[in-house]
């Protein structure tokens, strides 16, 4: 259906913010592309008339009540921060910004 | 930021040779007790971190539950904007990494809206009805706050590192999306910011937020595009975010009518790139490019089943809703006999529930709007805070009034009362108690009055008795002075007649 | 009574000793900490052995029972669970380096159920990095081996949890399927595995692989213990959005009635799509034998067809990196875990985040990141996303389609025995092929079971899967139980006593 160049594997990464190095996107473009081609038969099938289905059961409605509970104590909430400074979460800085 | 002057048209003259078209897409957080997808509280000003549960932090194995208040207020918006409610939609993920964003996408409904095909009619201060279209409104969740640390100018890009909270991360928001709204001209500042205030108004009313600009509870985005002329298609559109106050709004499509009037007429074209809006010097700056880098990735959100509204559920809710901000205004002037310019006026101060209340606690209409337009907005505009904020309730305007139709005190006394309100003193009746301002209507201390000042102005009780009354105010006026101003006036005047007539 | 005595009997046998008082939870944990301790150098099903906790939680179950206190059936009985759960203070990192030494702040809605039960949790098991694998040799640190045979590979995801359960470790572990993961090392090791209704059992606290496939179930030695631990397990939570209403009930009483042998009236059917090329001669013969014993018991076994299953692996290989891709971006360096600052450049978070996911993440888990990535990018969702979801639709009708005419579907639950390990490392669309048959129930979201049938050729175990409608988890019990009661007649014992005895001193494998 379509091939996967090295450099189409480069957005990709930038786009899910993974560092990969030039080994790896080498052998990730021919192993994408292999399964890509393999995967690629749903479209014979999946023809206009045919629903998709988001959700294996058909449950609708699912609605919490509005009422407070417990919260994390700030202390196990950062417990887990690899930085943290005055009750918040401590990361590097943000350079794009929203 | 690049300290080169842009280069701006003349407002007046932009849009005499451009056709200005506006978007804007308005961000409420829902009142609600809890946040979108889980318990935690969503209380103002807590301490960083101490809302927040797995799922509001995004930890791994945390799901999302959806708040059923919110989806309810979610409707409750959409039919107050005249929109179809959709019988079935989904969320989606809107992936993308942001730190602010635990999970590294946003729960948000994308093509499938829970409100659509809408409208809302916006009165301009002049009277001036436009109807704006609504595309869309739609449920999502908010991000968590950053503060940049560090660097030189505290902005962003000079930081060093940044803190995050999460407390907000998952508040509930509505965003109500317009259609470009056209044929406004000149006017798209002010259709942009009155179309925001109609927004605030109906949130307040409908009880759906508290709807406080400055908490941020309502923000806007403000799309600008121009034209050449008003059949030409729509021009290239930047959008500059956050602008969060009413004044801001209108400002920032001023500044960008200016601003993309002076890159055509340069012969440039318009960047479709978001902007910032800077409050203090009034002008947008070049962010982010909308570019094909902007994959979001959306797919429908596999841990939350489709809400699925009944007909039932939905009428049931309109049943409910609270007459409108502009058919109550329309109402409550006809009620109280106001002009046209008058109500404008009051609903511009923003005294329209102020006065309600001072009619309701028993004041006249007319007389509830001359203290509130009057003597409290230059209180208000004295302490620069807005009318509401004044330290006296409309209940006690009403007893202050009163006590001047009851003859307890003049207009001057009343003044003095509450002066003595505002100044914490209390209430209308303490302020008269503790002030000792009370009309003197007790005809023997009056008389001493009288008596002192005849006796200290001879010459003048022999031209009444000779039949001239002119001096009378002469003697009045003294009387008043020895009463510290709370004797009446009228009842002084009879007084003196009496005895210079007996004497 | 010795502690090996105690680490063979199975969950049931262990229930009934606590309930007698013949041992002691403490005895009963004990010794499986003991067989841990001697065996897990060469299997390596654990990640971490939290034999404080588990011991604590023993000595007050043994005191409430000795207040008189009413205790759960299985109070006492120990349980491992995969390390894709998450556990409140026992380090959880779902066999991933970019959460190693996470100590989760909460626990999972099943592990909440299983401390209300009163199970002592011996430990965290190994597995696949994020569940993706079918071997366990993708954990981020080092494979788990098949106790049959210590150079092969134990299954995966749930390698740890199977073999853990298989080499006497534990009578009962927690396994995780999202497509296969709990049916496939369950046929491989010659345990049981069972993969509920989608929703069945909570998906809260489980570190997601792809939230429209996944689900938690029992991974045991036999049928009934399946079927305690289920209902342990099973039922509503409000935390979990797609979680079902039906409370976990009559699964033990259904297993209990399969363990008479007899089928009368059960429609089986046999999925001729899952039946043919590709499965190994020694699994095909054990499967036939198996249909031989059904009939004997006396179900009516006949073939059906899913025509549409066929295009199950390539819809599951569009919407599970789908999924994964989104639900693996908190995995980013900021708020827990690792965090990995780049070798050079200017530090900032989104550098920081690609370098943290860079080294933090396995070959596999960047594969299916960067392969979900692409089939939702923009341009590609239509034909990808888009079309697996179709192709999920027309699967679902096929089952619904078969289900018509029988009351459980059946076949072969993995083509092949356990391979060598490494043997298929290299080869992603070979390692794919593994989930061919446990792949379409988590498509159409309807449960399955893997029994144990019978040893290959090779001499090593082979799986027996059932698939029953969505809801009608009670079928799997009943037949499973019936078939495993049949086999075991004709066996003479478990199929597990076959399995070689690990050396358990001064063991060098």
């Amino acid at each position: 259906m379509s091939t996967i160049s090295r450099e189409e594997v480069a957005r990709l990464a930038g786009l899910a913010r993974i560092d990969l190095t030039e080994t790896e996107l080498d052998r990730l473009a021919g192993e994408l592309d292999v399964i890509v081609d393999s995967v690629a038969k749903v479209s014979e099938i999946a023809t206009a008339d045919v629903p998709a289905t988001s959700h294996p059961l058909p449950l609708t409605n699912v609605f919490r009540e509005d009422v407070t509970g417990e919260v994390l104590p700030v202390a196990d909430a950062l417990a887990g921060a690899p930085a943290a400074e005055d009750g918040r979460f401590a990361v590097p800085q943000i350079l794009e910004e929203d | 930021m690049s300290t080169m002057t842009t280069p701006l048209v003349d407002y007046d003259e932009a849009v005499a040779r451009f056709d200005p078209v506006i978007g804007i897409e308005v961000h409420v957080e829902l009142g609600t007790a809890t946040k979108m997808f889980d318990a935690a509280p969503t209380g103002f000003g807590a301490d960083p971190n101490t809302q927040v549960t797995p799922v509001s932090l995004g930890l791994p194995g945390a799901l999302p539950a959806l708040n059923g208040r919110a989806v309810e207020y979610a409707i409750r918006i959409g039919l107050a904007l005249n929109c179809e409610i959709a019988p079935l939609c989904r969320f989606a993920r809107k992936n993308y990494f942001y730190p602010d964003v635990p999970k590294n996408f946003q729960t948000s409904q994308y093509d499938e809206p829970i409100a659509f095909d809408g409208w809302v009619d916006v009165e301009l201060e002049d009277g001036e009805v436009v109807r704006v279209e609504i595309e869309r409104a739609h449920m999502e969740e908010d991000a968590g706050k950053n503060t940049h640390v560090g660097g030189s100018t505290g902005r962003i890009h000079g930081a060093e590192y940044s803190l995050v909270d999460y407390n907000r991360a998952g508040i509930p928001l509505v965003e109500i999306v317009t259609r470009p709204i056209t044929g406004v001209g000149a006017r798209a500042p002010e259709v942009a910011r009155a179309y925001v205030q109609t927004l605030r108004d109906l949130f307040r009313a409908l009880d759906v937020s508290e709807a406080r600009m400055e908490r941020g509870n309502v923000r806007a985005d403000v799309n600008v595009s121009l034209r050449a002329t008003p059949d030409a298609p729509l021009g290239t559109r930047t959008e500059t975010k956050n602008v969060n106050s009413f004044r801001s709004v209108e400002r920032a499509v001023r500044y960008e009518v200016s601003r993309q009037a002076a890159v055509l007429d340069d012969g440039r074209s318009v960047v479709q790139e978001t902007r910032h809006w800077h409050e203090d010097t009034g002008v947008t700056t070049a962010g982010r490019v909308k570019s094909d880098a902007e994959d979001y990735r959306y797919f429908p959100e596999p841990d939350l089943v489709p809400v699925a509204p009944s007909r039932e559920w939905v009428e049931e809710i309109r049943a409910t809703l609270p007459e409108m901000p502009a058919a109550r205004r329309r109402r409550l002037q006809g009620e109280w006999g106001y002009a046209d310019a008058e109500m404008r006026d009051v609903v511009n101060a923003g005294a329209v529930e102020l006065i309600e209340a001072t009619i309701a606690a028993g004041a006249a209409p007319a007389a509830a709007r001359k203290w509130w337009m009057g003597e409290l907005a230059r209180a208000a505009k004295d302490r620069a805070v807005e009318l509401a904020e004044l330290p006296v309730t409309p209940s006690q305007i009403a007893g202050l009034q009163a006590l001047v139709d009851s003859g307890r005190v003049n207009d001057k006394l009343a003044r003095q009362v509450l002066a003595g309100v505002l100044a914490g003193e209390g209430t209308p009746e303490e302020v008269v108690t503790a002030r000792g301002l009370e009309v003197v209507s007790d005809d023997g201390a009056l008389l001493a009055a009288v008596d002192e000042a005849l006796a200290a102005q001879p010459d003048v009780v022999a031209k009444i008795r000779g039949g001239n009354l002119g001096p009378v105010g002469a003697i009045i006026g003294a009387v008043m002075k020895a009463t510290r101003g709370q004797a009446d006036a009228g009842r002084v005047r009879e007084l003196v007649l009496e005895r210079v007539q007996d004497a | 009574m010795s502690g090996t005595d105690l680490t063979r009997r199975t969950a049931d046998e262990l229930a009934s000793a606590l309930r007698s008082g013949e041992v002691s939870s403490v005895e009963v944990t004990q010794a499986h900490l003991d067989r841990i301790g001697a065996v897990d150098d060469a299997v390596h099903a654990f990640l971490h052995v939290s034999a404080e906790e588990a011991l604590r939680t023993a000595r007050e179950v043994d005191a409430r029972r000795a207040a008189g206190e009413a205790v759960h059936e299985l109070a006492g009985v120990p349980i491992a669970v995969k390390d894709v759960v998450v556990t409140k203070g026992l380090p959880t990192t779902a066999g991933s380096r970019i959460l190693e030494g996470w100590v989760p702040p909460y626990d999972a809605t099943l592990v909440e159920r299983l401390h209300a039960a009163g199970m002592p949790i011996l430990g965290k098991t190994n597995m696949d990095e994020f569940a993706m694998g079918s071997s366990t040799e993708h954990s981020g640190y080092g494979p788990t081996r098949n106790p049959w045979d210590l150079d092969r590979i134990p299954g995966g995801s749930g390698g740890g949890s199977a073999a853990a359960v298989a080499a006497y470790e534990a009578p009962l572990a927690i396994g995780t399927d999202t497509g296969g993961s709990i049916r496939q090392p369950g046929a491989v090791t010659g345990t049981v595995g069972v993969k509920p209704t989608y929703g069945g059992v909570s998906r809260y606290g489980l570190i997601a692989l792809a939230s429209s496939l996944d689900q938690a179930g029992p991974v045991t030695r036999t049928v009934l213990d399946s079927a305690l631990l289920h209902e342990v397990i099973g039922g509503h939570d409000p935390r979990d959005a797609t979680s079902l209403s039906d409370p976990a009930t009559g699964l033990v009483a259904a297993a209990r009635e399969g363990m008479t042998g007899d089928l009368s009236g059960v429609r089986v059917g046999v999925v001729d799509e899952l039946d043919g090329e590709g499965y190994q001669p020694g699994v095909r013969a054990r499967f036939e034998e198996s249909l031989e014993l059904l009939r004997g018991a006396g179900a009516e076994v006949v073939r059906v067809s899913c025509p549409h299953v066929v295009y199950a692996l390539a819809a599951y290989y569009l919407i599970l990196p789908s999924e994964a891709s989104s639900n693996l971006a908190k995995f980013d360096g900021m708020r827990f875990g690792l965090r990995v600052e780049p070798d050079e450049g200017p530090v900032t978070a989104e550098r920081v985040m690609a370098a943290t996911r860079g080294a933090g993440f396995g070959a596999e888990v960047k594969r299916r990141i960067i392969l979900g990535t692409y089939a939702l990018s923009a341009g590609y969702y239509d034909a990808y996303y888009g079309s697996a979801q179709k192709v999920r639709t027309l699967i679902q009708r096929d089952f619904t389609a078969a289900f018509d005419q029988v009351d459980v579907l059946v076949s072969p639950t993995a083509p092949t025995t356990a391979f060598r390990l490494g043997e298929k490392l290299d080869d992603p669309l070979a390692m794919y092929l593994n989930d061919v048959a446990t792949i379409p129930a988590n498509l159409a979201g309807i449960p399955g079971i893997s029994v144990p049938n019978g040893l290959s050729d090779d001499g090593l175990p082979v799986g027996f899967q059932v698939l029953a409608p969505a809801r009608a988890d009670a079928r799997l019990y009943r037949v499973g139980a019936a078939l495993e009661a049949l086999l075991e007649g004709t066996w003479g014992s478990p199929l597990l006593a076959r399995a070689p005895e690990l050396v358990t001193e001064g063991s060098d494998r």
